[in-house]
């Protein structure tokens, strides 16, 4: 049993971590005409809940289970290579330099609220082990374990915030509907519940010795592609 | 018909004088191998397939200072079978210190009704250097993409570089903008080593810049390596856009037939921070 009014909190967008900054390629496909209306939002949200969120969720969850075992007795140096090695197993499933960046920029603002919302042992030591900024799921995971979260519920508020964001952005970018929107959100529903739940079952027993490597990495050309392309557009309104 | 099982193994050893010497080649149809050079070898396919069911290994082993190069005569044709099995290739390779590898087949086409998995294990001693092309084709001409799952992971001693799942033939990322929009092959190109290091700046981790062009990226990897990804309506577009990401990223175009590679970045610059 988790905490679920915590979880209200962490996957809010009113939460102020600058989440509603950022587009999740969107604005780049709408630039370039490849999302023109809903029927185009809805396949690409659920493409990128299938690829991008379903890493997010894996991250964020195996990020809770690390905070979660974070113990004051152990030697805090173990802690900090732990959290760097999943740091890296994130920068390792990100292969364009433009989307690391926005996690890491996510990554550290978030993290900056939350403890001073959460305030934890493994907070602080996240935020020595990374002090550029970990990548957004890592925090996420760390936040949410803080919050009394359960990996379970760090993956899901990863799934979510991996196509609420972008479906907002198409809202304002579009002049779209509103409730259309939130219609595919709702019929994403179980998507997100089913991605939460893959994301659970990747990490096994290994995890728990920091054995990362079997995480997902489900991978998206387009969104890498689109994420470099927006950098290079002068008159964007999200940060990417 | 039945399932096929096949083992096949290349293993260079440093001979006489810096030279590369293939120490073993060990062919199992249907991977039947041929070397075509001093330091080149062939996959040359014997029998149809892939199948379903069909579990097909390939060991490659380069000995420290040893170059090898690996290409294959035509494109591999992923193909249903009676079994309810996906078939499954595994490359296992392994890049010893200060050795380089050349990676090259042909395109991978999944046949609709296909269901198929191919698992890449690249692991690459600290001052290894590597190019890695792989490409997917969706279907031969104007068929549906059976099912197909690519998962790519390479390291740099024992540090993940680069950890990826291709999904092709599942409903929601078929057509979806996000994952491959309209096109019908996806294809990416690895290049690691020494050469595509990212500046040494202690306590920052400020990213390298990409070059976009029309359809690919080469993508400035966290670790040591560029990673060039691309999309395409067909295959000869894929490689075309591959090859100019290559470039981009610092591969000579020449890169091959020696298994050499160019100064990666001198020509181009793009990379730079």
């Amino acid at each position: 049993m988790g905490a679920d009014a915590a979880l209200l909190l962490l996957a809010d967008s009113r939460l102020p971590a600058g989440g509603h900054a950022h587009s999740g390629g969107v604005e780049e496909a709408v630039r370039l005409g490849a999302v023109t209306g809903t029927g185009d939002l809805a396949r690409f949200l659920r493409g990128r809940l299938a690829t991008a969120g379903l890493v997010t969720a894996a991250l964020a969850a195996a990020a809770c289970e690390l905070a979660a075992a974070d113990d004051p007795a152990d030697d805090p140096a173990d802690g900090v290579e732990l959290w760097r090695r999943l740091d890296a197993e994130a920068d390792a499933r990100t292969a364009s330099p433009a989307q690391r960046e926005a996690a890491r920029t996510q990554g550290r603002l978030l993290l900056r609220t939350s403890r001073r919302m959460w305030p934890s042992a493994a907070l602080d030591t996240l935020a020595r082990a990374v002090p550029e900024g970990p990548h957004h799921p890592v925090a996420l995971g760390a936040a949410g374990a803080s919050a009394g979260c359960t990996p379970r519920q760090a993956a899901l508020a990863a799934a979510y915030t991996s196509v609420t964001g972008p479906a907002t952005a198409a809202v304002r970018l579009l002049g779209l509907d509103p409730v259309t929107v939130h219609r595919l959100l709702a019929d994403l529903a179980p998507a997100l519940d089913d991605a939460a739940h893959a994301a659970c079952a990747s990490l096994g027993d290994a995890a728990r010795q920091g054995r990362w490597h079997a995480l997902p990495g489900h991978s998206a050309p387009a969104l890498d592609l689109l994420a470099e392309g927006h950098l290079t557009n002068p008159m964007k309104l999200f940060v990417s | 018909m039945t399932a096929v099982t096949a083992r096949a193994l290349i293993r260079t050893e440093a001979a006489d004088g810096g030279r590369t010497r293939l120490e073993t080649l060990r062919s199992d149809p249907p991977l039947t191998l041929r070397q075509t050079g001093p330091r080149r070898v062939h996959l040359v396919s014997t029998g149809a397939g892939p199948l379903r069911g069909d579990r097909l290994d390939l060991e490659v082993d380069v000995a420290p200072g040893t170059s090898l190069e690996v290409r294959s005569v035509g494109a591999t044709l992923v193909l249903p079978g009676l079994a309810d099995t996906p078939s499954v290739m595994v490359v296992r390779a392994r890049v010893g210190a200060g050795a380089t590898l050349h990676f090259s087949p042909e395109p991978t086409v999944l046949a609709a009704g296909c269901a198929h998995r191919l698992v890449v294990r690249l692991s690459l001693a600290e001052d290894a250097t590597v190019f890695w092309r792989e490409e997917i084709v969706f279907g031969r001409h104007g068929e549906r993409p059976g099912r197909g799952h690519a998962r790519f992971d390479a390291t740099v001693a024992g540090r993940p570089l680069l950890r990826q799942d291709l999904l092709v033939g599942e409903e929601a990322v078929d057509g979806s903008p996000a994952v491959y929009g309209d096109a019908r092959c996806v294809g990416s190109t690895l290049l690691a080593g020494p050469a595509w290091a990212p500046p040494a700046v202690p306590d920052v981790k400020r990213e390298r810049r990409a070059v976009l062009g029309d359809g690919w990226a080469a993508l400035p990897l966290a670790g040591p390596g560029v990673q060039v990804c691309a999309l395409g309506a067909d295959a000869v577009q894929l490689r075309e856009r591959l090859r100019r990401g290559e470039e981009a990223a610092g591969a000579s175009p020449a890169s091959g037939p020696d298994g050499s590679h160019g100064t990666p970045g001198a020509e181009t610059g793009g990379l730079d921070p």
